[in-house]
């Protein structure tokens, strides 16, 4: 591979959006022939009630259908292409084991309402889960039920503020680090509570005075995000939750970062009151593009009663859903959660154990370690430290030759990478936050420290090439301002007759 | 082991490059004191080859609508998925792709969502939708957040034949801002009453919710609930748990809707013993700033070439923080790309055909049941594809008989609504053939 | 860049006072800062404001900013036009990028701000230009 970059170009085709391809009466579906009378469905329902039909809908074959995404499938970037070192996002590898367990009938043609007599497996699965996410937490109890990360958030701070109510007083006032995830602030307000930021010390974390002098009778509790979103530990943590506990608060931690040291420690013993987990970050369920993700809840003994219903519980050899806790917050969606996500994550614990979990941590480390080191000096290290999971570099030394983090961010297109995450935190000017994950080897993170390499260099020699980037995909930068200022957000027929 | 390809060779020549000894040198600001010193207590590693025994078996325990003839609905729907929406939802550019914020490198999953979004309108009359939110119970409950942000006011009217879950979610949601509730009851015909909905009605209330077809499967006089709403100022927000019906049912947005949320399980998606679902959420124009939700855009590269981004998102918490329309920041991209797949190769007359086989199944369930003996019609509103079947006996009891003959019968009813607690919600799809709804009727009769 | 006819705010509004009536807008370094304009929201015609509290936002693709009112009093005119070309407020931010024209209640309120000399040492101080 030596001198050649990993990305190139290929043929690509262009397609149109289906409602400009088709014709009328194409089918793409076959339905059985009714074998019940063929009343019209206006004897059934009054006329007034139904519609003619759902103009601009496409009439296509299961040919185009599959022509159609097969095509568009190829503009798009994924793991399986190539390295995705997308921080705070966790991009590992996600093992097609997980996909098949998740299509066996059993699980995915069985209906959340069928009687517990006969859904005996998937609640076993869902128990059994929520042991072993207690005990990587080491947390008392986990609601499996929240969908995603930020809906893991807010059901923590629904607990947070049930907890203070059932004290008399939901307090007015959560603090939150200046380096959080926006989620942090946007669920707390959701909750009708008040951000009040903290600043990170010079050392890229959370001093404890920087929070004894904020914390009060009124403060309901503390975000803090562990690994913070520069990727360091937060190692004041065990003293912050004292200071935050003595004025009876609660510590919510953001485990966005947990996979940084799953089997090395857990949250539970920091004095961290309730925790979300990403699944599919830490526990590696597929993106899908934007989601679907899970974002179980761990919460120690004083939160369980109110916990989101129902919960699933061991009674001999059965397994039954509790909907008897008086003091729940109730429900924060239908049903009993992403059970789908769920199992992938199952799944995956159950692939790797305890020592393969602890050694996912360790060599998450190592990689994101190994490119700080190896990218120091050729591009800024706003906090020179050895970091955790994810290691975030700056434009600094970019800036004089007028590129920018999110020229170097596109220019890293065309050498065949995803970018990092960019201008985020936002405490770090221009930040490039990079997390390589466990799942790739040295030669894919060497690939990319060369690319990174010739791109400084290229800023310097060459600065219109990386300004004008990417050159290799099939668009190139687009006219963001044009789409926010006349937002145009579906097809619509070309008027007639023009 | 197969996910990390690192060895214990290539670590120790990254840790000599990063210059420590050992990989404990990077844990070292982890206090001591809370260092786990020992094993996780979980069952060590399985081969691929145990795991999938394992889970077979596991799922073995289940039963699965292959198995049993399921006539199970209330918000999960057993429709047939055509055998590509598998195929193209597992490659890997759409499987293992992150939020497309990089669209250079993201055009298909952004024209993809654009379709969605271009299908959801369609579908249900609406000028915008977004790009889906997580499932139709916590969008039903942002479409009434987004109605208090509209209007400013802090009062919910909300029928009691919506989706018992959809209600309750949505009081968790309202009660952290302290949102005052009325619930609404229904009909001897199981309608909406629109008497008890205009006294309900007062100019404090942000919004009207109603469900169509309603938890009881019956199909509501939308547009009159709507002009009960806007006399006073207040949204009409429609939730809709079963969009097949959409193939035959005159959209909300003819009807007056100003939010339309739902569930978009029914469009291919399976039923995986409640989710991952798709909560999808439409409503008009003007009231594209207040909308939650991530947003897809069209415009064009530096070359003049057509293309997608992410856009509107100062709404965003990503950049609004605490002022945000929404938390919500993961949406549901691979379930919506189901969606849309099912919604494509469906198509006009696809989802029409689909939509007319429920409504002929389940009135021919409904007949044949009405006819049991035991068993009576409690609701005489017009039905899509499920109706409450009243019995004789203990519902629970019924259900029983009917699970020894692998025949799933429906929702028992008690658990969410104490007056109908000699009832069973029924639903009829496409899959039910007319011999398994013969079985049915034949057993609830005390048949053989 | 920065009119020595106007009063400025720390949060980068200015005021030029026209009569008893004062029209707002932001200045040059706030538009600059922000980058393309995409969109303005404006208060109603009627609302009452008092000196810097938040008036309406202004946003580019990847931004948002709170609007202050430099002084206190009552709103009497908007710059509908910014709804269809927000554009205006980069291009033209002292001019047809204005935003609101307010009754001002205490033209002693305007002492508090500062003029464009003292504007500028301000965005020195704060590493602007």
């Amino acid at each position: 591979m030596s001198g050649q970059t990993v990305g190139t170009r290929g043929l690509v085709f262009n397609e149109p959006l289906i409602f400009e391809q088709g014709s009328p009466g194409r089918v793409g579906y076959s339905l059985p022939a009714s074998d019940v009378p063929e009343k019209k469905a206006e004897r059934l329902i009054p006329k007034k009630l139904l519609r003619d039909d759902i103009p601009g809908f496409p009439e296509v074959s299961e040919v185009d259908v599959v022509r159609h995404f097969t095509r568009m499938s190829q503009w798009n970037y994924g793991i399986d292409l190539g390295f995705y070192p997308l921080g705070s996002c966790t991009m590992k590898y996600n093992p097609r084991l997980n996909e098949d367990m998740a299509r066996l009938p059993g699980f995915a043609r069985a209906h959340p309402y069928q009687p517990e007599a006969v859904s005996q497996g998937a609640l076993q699965l869902l128990w059994e889960l929520e042991q072993y996410l207690a005990e990587i937490c080491g947390m008392d109890r986990v609601s499996l039920q929240p969908s995603a990360g930020a809906h893991g958030e807010l059901t923590g701070i629904m607990l947070i503020r049930a907890y203070h109510t059932s004290k008399g007083n939901p307090r007015k006032k959560i603090l939150i680090p200046d380096s959080a995830h926006g989620t942090n602030p946007a669920s707390s307000a959701v909750c009708g509570y008040q951000v009040i930021p903290v600043k990170s010390g010079s050392r890229g974390v959370v001093e404890p005075q920087a929070v004894a002098e904020v914390m009060d009778d009124e403060v309901a509790g503390i975000m803090l995000t562990n690994p913070n979103t520069l990727g360091i530990f937060e190692d004041h943590i065990v003293e912050i939750a004292k200071i935050v506990h003595g004025k009876g608060g609660q510590v919510y931690c953001d485990g966005a970062n947990l996979n940084a040291f799953v089997g090395i420690a857990r949250p539970g013993d920091m004095g961290i009151d309730v925790i979300q987990l990403n699944v599919h970050k830490t526990f590696s369920t597929p993106h899908g593009g934007g989601g679907p993700g899970a974002g179980p809840v761990a919460m120690k003994r004083h939160l369980a009663p109110f916990s989101p219903v129902p919960t699933v519980e061991k009674k001999g050899n059965q397994f039954a859903l509790n909907y008897g806790l008086p003091k729940s917050i109730g429900k924060v969606r239908s049903f009993y959660g992403s059970f789908g996500v769920l199992l992938r994550a199952y799944t995956y614990i159950r692939t790797l154990g305890p020592t393969g979990l602890r050694r996912a941590a360790e060599v998450a480390v190592i990689n994101a370690n190994y490119i700080l080191t190896q990218l120091k000096g050729a591009y800024h290290l706003p906090y020179d430290r050895y970091c955790k999971h994810e290691c975030v570099f700056d434009d600094a030394l970019q800036i004089p030759d007028n590129v920018k983090t999110l020229d170097i961010a596109k220019r890293l297109m065309d050498y065949g990478f995803h970018p990092p995450t960019i201008y985020f935190p936002l405490i770090v000017h221009g930040a490039l936050m990079i997390e390589p994950t466990e799942t790739e080897s040295k030669e894919t993170l060497d690939q990319f420290i060369a690319a990174m390499q010739a791109i400084a260099k290229e800023a310097k020699e060459n600065g219109d090439l990386v300004r004008n980037a990417p050159h290799n995909p099939r668009v190139s930068r687009m006219d963001e301002t044009r789409a926010a200022r006349q937002p145009n957000l579906r097809w619509k027929p070309k008027p007639s007759g023009s | 082991m197969r996910y990390i390809p690192n060895t214990d060779a290539d670590c120790r020549r990254m840790l000599d490059a990063i210059g420590v000894k050992s990989v404990e040198n990077l844990f070292a600001d982890i206090p001591a004191a809370v260092r786990l010193k020992r094993p996780l207590r979980i069952p060590p590693a399985l081969s691929e080859a145990d795991l999938v025994k394992h889970l077979r078996a596991l799922a073995a325990r289940n039963a699965d609508a292959d198995r049993y003839s399921s006539f199970l609905g209330a918000g999960c729907y057993n429709h047939f998925s055509p055998a590509i929406i598998g195929h193209l939802i597992s490659r890997g550019e759409f499987l293992t792709a992150y939020t497309p914020y990089q669209p250079e490198i993201s055009q298909g999953t952004l024209q993809a969502m654009y379709e969605y979004q271009t299908l959801i309108c369609q579908l249900t009359g609406m000028e915008v939708s977004n790009a889906s939110m997580y499932e139709g119970a916590s969008a039903t409950a942002e479409g009434i957040l987004m109605a208090h942000r509209v209007t400013g006011r802090d009062e919910v009217v909300v029928l009691r034949s919506v989706h018992p879950e959809y209600r309750q979610v949505t009081r968790t949601y309202a009660q952290q801002i302290n949102l005052t509730f009325h619930e609404v009851g229904f009909t001897p015909a199981g309608t909406a009453d629109l008497k008890a909905i205009k006294a309900a009605l007062t100019d404090r209330a942000a919004c009207l919710v109603v469900q169509n077809p309603n938890f009881f499967g019956v199909v509501e006089d939308l547009a009159e609930l709507g002009e009960a709403a806007h006399a006073v100022g207040a949204l009409l927000v429609v939730a809709v748990p079963e969009p097949v019906s959409l193939g035959l049912l005159k959209p909300p947005g003819e009807c007056g809707a100003d939010i339309v949320t739902g569930e978009g399980q029914a469009l291919g998606v399976p039923m995986s013993f409640g989710g991952p679902y798709l909560g999808f959420f439409a409503t008009q124009e003007k009231f594209i700033r207040q909308m939650p939700g991530r947003l897809v855009g069209a415009t064009e590269d530096r070359e003049g070439r057509t293309g997608y981004v992410l856009t509107l998102a100062t709404r965003e918490q990503h950049i609004r923080r605490e002022k945000a329309t929404s938390n919500i920041c993961t949406s549901e991209a691979l379930i919506a790309l189901i969606a849309t797949i099912y919604m494509e190769t469906l198509g006009k007359n696809g989802l029409r055909e689909v939509a007319l086989q429920n409504l002929r199944k389940a009135a021919y369930a409904k007949e044949r049941l009405a006819k049991v003996r035991g068993c009576g019609l409690r609701f005489s509103g017009p039905t899509f594809n499920e109706f409450v079947v009243q019995v004789k006996r203990k519902p629970g009891d019924v259900l029983k008989g009917l699970l020894r003959k692998q025949i799933i019968g429906g929702l028992d009813l008690g658990q969410f609504y104490p007056e109908l607690k000699d009832s069973l919600l029924v639903c009829v799809t496409e899959q039910n053939s007319r011999q398994e709804i013969d079985a049915l009727a034949k057993t609830m009769g005390g048949g053989r | 860049m920065y009119p020595a006819d106007l009063k400025y705010t720390k949060e980068h509004e200015w005021i030029k006072m026209e009569g008893d009536r004062g029209r707002v807008g932001i200045t040059h370094h706030a538009q600059h800062a922000l980058g393309d304009v995409v969109f303005v929201e404006l208060p109603k015609v009627g609302r009452r404001l008092k000196q810097m509290e938040t008036f309406g936002a202004v946003e580019s693709v990847k931004a948002v900013s709170d609007l202050y009112c430099p002084a206190s009093g009552e709103v009497v005119e908007a710059n509908t036009t910014l709804e269809g070309k927000p554009e205006l407020v980069n291009k033209d931010c002292y001019g047809a990028g204005w935003m609101i024209v307010v009754k001002v209640a205490d033209p002693k309120e305007l002492n508090t701000l500062m003029d464009a000399k003292a504007y500028e040492a301000y965005l020195a101080a704060e590493g602007g230009h």
